[in-house]
């Protein structure tokens, strides 16, 4: 039996970083109180004291200029990692992963590559209002040339990560801040999750809940609840929503015939809406009912507790919106 | 074996050599940007051209100062950039027009030559855009301990954006080796810089603790002289450095701007043209000097003038990509 431990979410990051460093001298990582304070979520912590400051590189508060470094940096032979604090700062680095990052290989005709990963975090309810809470990701998918991460337990995040460390594009990395403290069971040995593969949380016949992130959770409290209705509900995790593994997902919609997508982004326009959509255009004459999605409500987040809750996707929402899709 | 014919080259007719290739590039660009003009103009090529004429010493005289390993980034207005860092006159063509056998393939266009092989990292059509991706060069060659220095080109429009001032800060707490060449044309498109910088261009760099330093842009001795100082002193591992060179954009923002009159005059245009031309000043002062005579530079030019006019020929026979590569290239 391969010994396997439980690590945290945070753990389980930590572990993917720590171990690519030693394998490869090239890879490093930069970000604002990164070395010594170890991120404020402490997902880094120890790591300054094994790599030292020059591959745990403490930055100023300036986004752009490091994410910019980071590009140069992944094309002239290093492999990055950016710590972008709160995904709601991935604002200000806009121009350097959409127009230079995501596009120095296709303009260069194939020429430079740019081999890094931009780890940011999602999520919502940690009362820090509108500018700390958001969950850009679906931006990201938007553009050709970046590849989307989102993880959704330890052993995703550990496999992920590493996979996104080796990759030889541009990868965002999305996790999600309040599930650091997750537990799960993670190997010891080596390994990677490659991208493009969704992954069945639970199985399920009556309906699909197609959930990211944050989302996996909620979902499969939802399922739990439905379980008690006689509502056999299957989760499934798409891990990468770009490359997105569109068969899975459609075989499972041809399944169970009933589909919600669940994603803690904004629904309009967002990964819940590009999701649906293939659903709807690869498994329509197996559906029984129309996609039904389910994301943040669309307002800034707010601060008061009462209201953040109210924007965020739960296991109610979920268990409800499911309920009525099977007709009970 | 010493004969007459093979005798050591003296002091002065090295220096003159290395004169005469810089005179050559200079005008290589500058005859490269004249058939760009029209092709633009005969409507042979698409897109957006905006031409270097007038600015050639810089990149030249820079880039003369320059290792083949090592690295530039250049801007919208990079064609000069790319031919002083040795890109072959064809393959520019070719990505000009769009065509297979361009730099790029012809997915990059006039905007974004970029090419490994003369550490080229790329043209870039945001504005200061590339500081990042210079510095970022430079922390590899630091951390990689490959002696390498890069060089971010961009012009006086570029103070104007904060990732300039992000990574400056970056490269000089990192004492990284970058050399920051501000290309001062005086406006950023159609607007004057008195209009859109304040106060001292300088100081904005010695405020990150940079040596920064001015140096007249027509003049490629002066260039030259300079940035070999710079360079040298950069590879060591001094760290970074501001260079501003003052030299002015003969031509418009780009070949359609033809009416200039609202934001410049054409006095001014003028005697920028007749008095601070950059390949007349370099000839004038050789043939000054006895270093050459007129008849060197007439040759120099019309051998360049038939490479200019075979890559052009090459350029326009040479094939569109096939529409189906139009999705290659997008991931590695």
């Amino acid at each position: 039996m391969p010994e396997t431990r439980e690590l945290t979410m945070a753990e389980a990051v930590r572990e993917a970083m720590a171990e690519e460093m030693r394998r490869d001298p090239r890879v490093f990582i930069c970000g604002e109180d990164i070395a010594e304070a170890g991120t404020v979520f402490k997902v880094l912590t120890g790591l300054v004291d094994e790599f030292g400051t020059e591959r745990v590189l403490d930055t100023p508060i300036s986004e752009a200029g490091f994410t910019g470094i980071a590009v140069g940096a992944a094309m002239t032979g290093m492999r990055p990692i950016v710590d972008i604090m709160f995904g709601d700062f991935s604002t200000l680095v806009m121009d350097q992963m959409v127009n230079q990052a995501a596009k120095v290989h296709y303009m260069s005709g194939g020429k430079w590559k740019v081999p890094m990963v931009m780890r940011a975090t999602l999520g919502a309810t940690r009362r820090s209002a509108a500018q700390h809470s958001q969950s850009l990701h679906a931006w990201f998918c938007h553009i050709p040339g970046l590849k989307v991460a989102l993880p959704s337990t330890p052993y995703d995040a550990k496999g992920l990560l590493k996979s996104a460390i080796r990759d030889d594009n541009p990868v965002v990395f999305f996790e999600d801040k309040m599930m650091y403290k997750l537990k799960g069971s993670v190997p010891a040995e080596d390994y990677t999750i490659p991208f493009g593969v969704a992954d069945v949380k639970r199985e399920g016949t009556d309906i699909t809940i197609v959930a990211t992130s944050s989302m996996v959770q909620v979902a499969l409290g939802a399922a739990r609840m439905l379980e008690e209705h006689d509502i056999s509900a299957e989760v499934i995790d798409p891990r990468t929503v770009w490359p997105l593994d569109e068969k899975a997902l459609i075989a499972s919609a041809k399944k169970t015939s009933r589909v919600i997508v669940v994603d803690e982004g904004y629904g309009r326009y967002g990964v819940t809406a590009e999701i649906a959509s293939v659903i709807a255009e690869g498994a329509f004459f197996d559906l029984e009912a129309p996609v039904k999605r389910i994301g943040a409500m669309h307002v800034p987040i707010p601060f008061s507790p009462p209201l953040e809750d109210a924007t965020v996707p739960n296991e109610q929402t979920v268990f409800e919106a499911a309920k009525a899709l099977c007709g009970r | 074996m010493t004969t007459a014919v093979d005798r050591p080259k003296t002091q002065s007719e090295i220096e003159a050599q290395q004169w005469l290739h810089m005179y050559r590039r200079m005008v290589m660009i500058r005859l490269f940007e004249e058939q760009v003009n029209d092709l633009y103009t005969r409507a042979l090529m698409p897109g957006l051209a905006h031409l270097y004429i007038g600015e050639e010493a810089v990149a030249v005289g820079v880039c003369a100062a320059l290792e083949p390993a090592d690295y530039i980034t250049s801007t919208h207005r990079g064609h000069g950039h790319c031919l002083a860092k040795g890109a072959a006159l064809d393959r520019m063509f070719a990505e000009l027009l769009g065509k297979e056998a361009g730099y790029c393939k012809g997915k990059g266009g006039s905007m974004h030559i970029a090419d490994p092989d003369t550490g080229n990292l790329g043209a870039n059509a945001i504005v200061g855009g590339s500081a990042g991706i210079a510095t970022g060069a430079a922390l590899s060659a630091k951390r990689l301990k490959t002696g390498q220095v890069a060089v971010c080109f961009f012009g006086d429009g570029a103070l104007g954006q904060g990732l300039l001032y992000e990574v400056m800060n970056m490269a000089s707490l990192w004492k990284l080796p970058v050399v920051y060449v501000c290309e001062n044309n005086l406006y950023n498109e159609y607007t004057h810089n008195s209009e859109t910088a304040a106060g001292d261009m300088l100081t904005r760099a010695i405020a990150f603790g940079l040596p920064a330093l001015t140096v007249d842009g027509q003049d490629v001795r002066a260039v030259y002289q300079m940035a070999k100082t710079i360079v040298d002193r950069t590879r060591l591992g001094a760290g970074p450095t501001f260079l501003l060179c003052n030299t002015y954009r003969f031509m418009g923002h780009h070949v359609g701007d033809i009416n200039r009159e609202y934001y410049r005059s054409k006095q001014e245009e003028q005697m920028w043209k007749t008095e601070r031309d950059p390949i007349h000043l370099l000839s004038d002062w050789m043939i000054s000097q006895n270093l050459a005579d007129r008849a060197r530079f007439d040759q120099i030019r019309s051998e360049v003038k038939s490479e200019v006019e075979k890559a052009v020929q090459f350029a326009i026979a040479a094939p569109y990509p096939a529409p189906d590569k139009a999705d290659q290239d997008v991931y590695a």
